[in-house]
């Protein structure tokens, strides 16, 4: 505001610029404290959650707090040679106290996964411990050597101190078939037991699969719902939006009686004699049975974005297109099918963030060769009860989903999610 | 679509073609659902159509898997079933209070960081279920509420907020605020305009929004897996187990109370879909 031009004041004297600021800042606040109960409620109930299974993910805490001394004497080892009398006395008194809180068996176990042999090399130490057979006043060093000839060696060492660090990578790298090789470096795992890389792509592979599927089938539907008089339309929707509604399972389920081998689907081609009936083929239980039912399931989310979308375009576009000379297709192509784009954009995006994360259907159709990622991380969940592994993997599915969910929100804004 | 009479031949077929190619789509869409009705009345205890049911055969219909649901002795359905109310009834209260006031919060044009706080209250519909389901366990283990009925509603009313703040944020789009402002200066405070002029206005919204979480509610598996110990096992879960162990023929009678079920949630939204519709002036 320039000085000549004179301040327009309110009724109570205050600058107008000022008060309107305060109505609203005032309106600001107001607007916040309607969201903030479920922001509130989100954050702590979900968002922190996932931020744990991030910690957890990492966290490699437990030999870090078990040997406080032997770290602290390592700092200034280099890691080439046995190290000095100092790690092996603080070792020792790590490893007795642990002893006495009858901890010692959990760190053997520990050490053993980063250097075979460590289980009993530490076993003896403890029956010698026990015993009070270390004579605390004379070097230690000597001693324990003569207990194992393990701890002579400078790898078992380095093992030890490669688990000093309270946080590791080291889950992210199996979900990955790669592991710290004992010198610190990255190594990939056994060509034939790399079993998480092939779940990876199967889970991409089938997200894109049945996102194609669903868009070939579904832009037909979606331009026949849009085109056609509104009586015939909405009683065709129903056949969109009854299986929308429908439970999961109850759609999963009925795909397991259609598909099964004596089921309606392989009845069929045995009657039109595209099988023989004493080999009808396999159809559940592997990738034939995810693929149809999911695309089945998904379906509707594709025809809804890309119908909302297709409504808006006037027929007389067309028209005039095939006016101008455009043959049908011409025009289709040419007029009608760049108008569609942002449907298909918010259509796919939809379908393949939800097929990448899909657990229920691929475990009850897909049998061995048909599970996805997801069905990994819950195997680990409930089974192996490796939550800090289930964590990482959930969490590298998280970020491929962010990523996507990210590209959605600037393409489409999360606003525009059609329902129905 | 009656072509005009003028079309070329390879248009028509073309047309034909095309015609054919959505019958085909709608066809897979919706038979697999009837295929659970007539199975449900099967007598015999296979899943397949028997000699009798394709001839129509009286006695190969029967209603004893609807009465093994209800009557037999050592069936959940009954504990899940009110278990699968009760959640869903008070994680649908829930989604609705939590997720309409967000929505009026996020529909004010004052609300600061709009984009970041709306991608976040969505991101529950998002976040592949598999990982909620992980997060959301291990919160309810630390606060000591797994496997309690509390526990499973607040992971529902977290699943189900999205929806109503979609659906309601949507309503809110072609709202006329002059009409709260009128209210206002009539000399109504803020609650009263609240229940009396907009919740009238947005219930449509509201309610469908309520449908959607009442449906994510009474569907959800994956979560109420990770949470649910014996006494709050719900419909799905039953129907999970049933499916993975042994496909009985009970589950089948199930799932076509489901489909009556939805069948009616489908009724419902739509009629409400097109009130609001007409209430907001798309007349399309």
């Amino acid at each position: 505001m320039s000085s000549e031009t004179k301040q327009i004041l309110t009724t109570d004297g205050i600058p107008l610029e000022v008060s309107l600021k305060k109505a609203e800042k005032k309106n600001k606040i107001k607007a916040f404290l309607l969201v903030a109960p479920l922001l509130l409620f989100l954050v702590i109930t979900y968002v922190l959650p996932i931020g744990e299974m991030f910690s957890r993910s990492i966290d490699d805490k437990m030999i870090t707090n078990m040997l406080p001394k032997t770290f602290k004497e390592m700092e200034t080892w280099d890691g080439k040679e046995l190290p000095p009398e100092e790690v092996f006395a603080g070792f020792y008194y790590d490893y007795k106290a642990l002893v006495e809180k009858q901890e010692h068996g959990k760190l053997g176990q520990r050490l053993n996964k980063e250097k075979n042999g460590f289980n009993s090399t530490t076993k003896r130490l403890f029956r010698n411990i026990k015993r009070k057979k270390i004579d605390e006043s004379i070097s230690i060093k000597e001693q324990m050597i003569k207990v194992h000839p393990n701890w002579n060696k400078v790898e078992y060492w380095q093992a030890i101190k490669r688990t000093a660090p309270p946080y590791t990578l080291a889950k992210y790298l199996k979900g990955m078939d790669m592991y710290y090789a004992p010198d610190g470096s990255v190594a990939q795992v056994d060509e034939d037991r790399r079993i998480h890389r092939i779940l990876w792509l199967r889970t991409l592979e089938i997200a894109f699969f049945v996102t194609l599927f669903c868009f070939l089938m579904g832009y037909p539907i979606a331009h026949l719902l849009a085109t056609l008089p509104m009586k015939y339309s909405n009683l065709l929707m129903i056949c969109v939006l009854l299986p929308f509604w429908t439970s999961l399972l109850v759609r999963t389920a009925s795909w397991m009686i259609l598909l099964q081998q004596q089921g309606i689907v392989n009845d069929f081609f045995v009657m039109i004699g595209l099988v023989a009936d004493d080999s009808r083929p396999e159809m559940m239980y592997n990738k034939v049975g995810t693929y149809v039912a999911m695309t089945q399931i998904l379906l509707p989310f594709m025809v809804l974005p890309l119908y909302s979308v297709m409504k808006t375009i006037s027929p007389s576009l067309m028209r005039a297109g095939k006016s101008l000379g455009g043959t049908p297709f011409v025009a289709f192509w040419k007029v009608y099918f760049p108008l569609t784009i942002p449907g298909i954009g918010a259509g796919c995006l939809l379908v393949f963030i939800l097929a990448i994360g899909y657990y229920i259907t691929p475990a009850l159709v897909g049998g061995a060769s048909g599970t996805l990622i997801s069905n990994q991380i819950a195997f680990h969940m409930k089974q192996t009860l490796d939550w800090s592994f289930a964590s990482a993997m959930g969490l590298m599915l998280l970020s491929g989903v962010l990523v996507i969910y990210w590209i959605y929100n600037k393409l489409v804004g999360v606003d525009n999610i059609k329902l129905g | 679509m009656a072509l005009p009479s003028y079309t070329e031949t390879r248009y028509r077929i073309w047309h034909y073609f095309y015609i054919s190619i959505c019958a085909f789509v709608f066809f897979f869409l919706i038979a697999p659902l009837f295929v659970i009705f007539p199975l449900s009345f099967n007598a015999e205890e296979f899943l397949v159509f028997s000699e009798g049911m394709k001839n129509l055969d009286p006695d190969a219909f029967s209603l004893r898997w609807y009465k093994d649901m209800i009557y037999g002795t050592k069936n959940p359905w009954g504990l899940a079933a009110k278990n699968s109310f009760i959640i869903a009834i008070f994680a649908t209260i829930g989604s609705i209070i939590l997720g309409t006031l967000a929505a009026l919060g996020l529909s004010s044009r004052h609300m600061p960081y709009k984009g970041i706080i709306m991608a976040t209250l969505i991101s529950p519909m998002i976040v592949p279920l598999i990982i909620s389901g992980v997060a959301i366990f291990f919160f309810m283990a630390k606060v000591g509420l797994a496997a309690t009925h509390t526990g499973i509603v607040l992971a529902h009313i977290i699943l189900g907020t999205p929806f109503v703040v979609i659906t309601v944020t949507a309503t809110l789009s072609g709202f006329d605020h002059s009409v709260t402002r009128a209210a206002a200066s009539l000399g109504s405070n803020p609650v009263n305009t609240f229940m009396k002029i907009t919740l009238p206005l947005i219930l449509p919204g509201v309610i469908s929004g309520g449908l959607f979480a009442f449906v994510t509610s009474f569907d959800e598996v994956v979560v109420v897996l990770f949470l649910a110990g014996l006494e709050n096992t719900t419909i799905p879960v039953q129907m999970w187990t049933g499916l993975r162990e042994q496909l009985s023929p009970t589950i089948l009678a199930v799932a076509t109370c489901l489909i009556i079920l939805s069948t009616l949630i489908l009724v419902t939204a739509e009629l409400l879909r097109r009130r609001s519709e007409r209430l907001r002036g798309i007349n399309r």
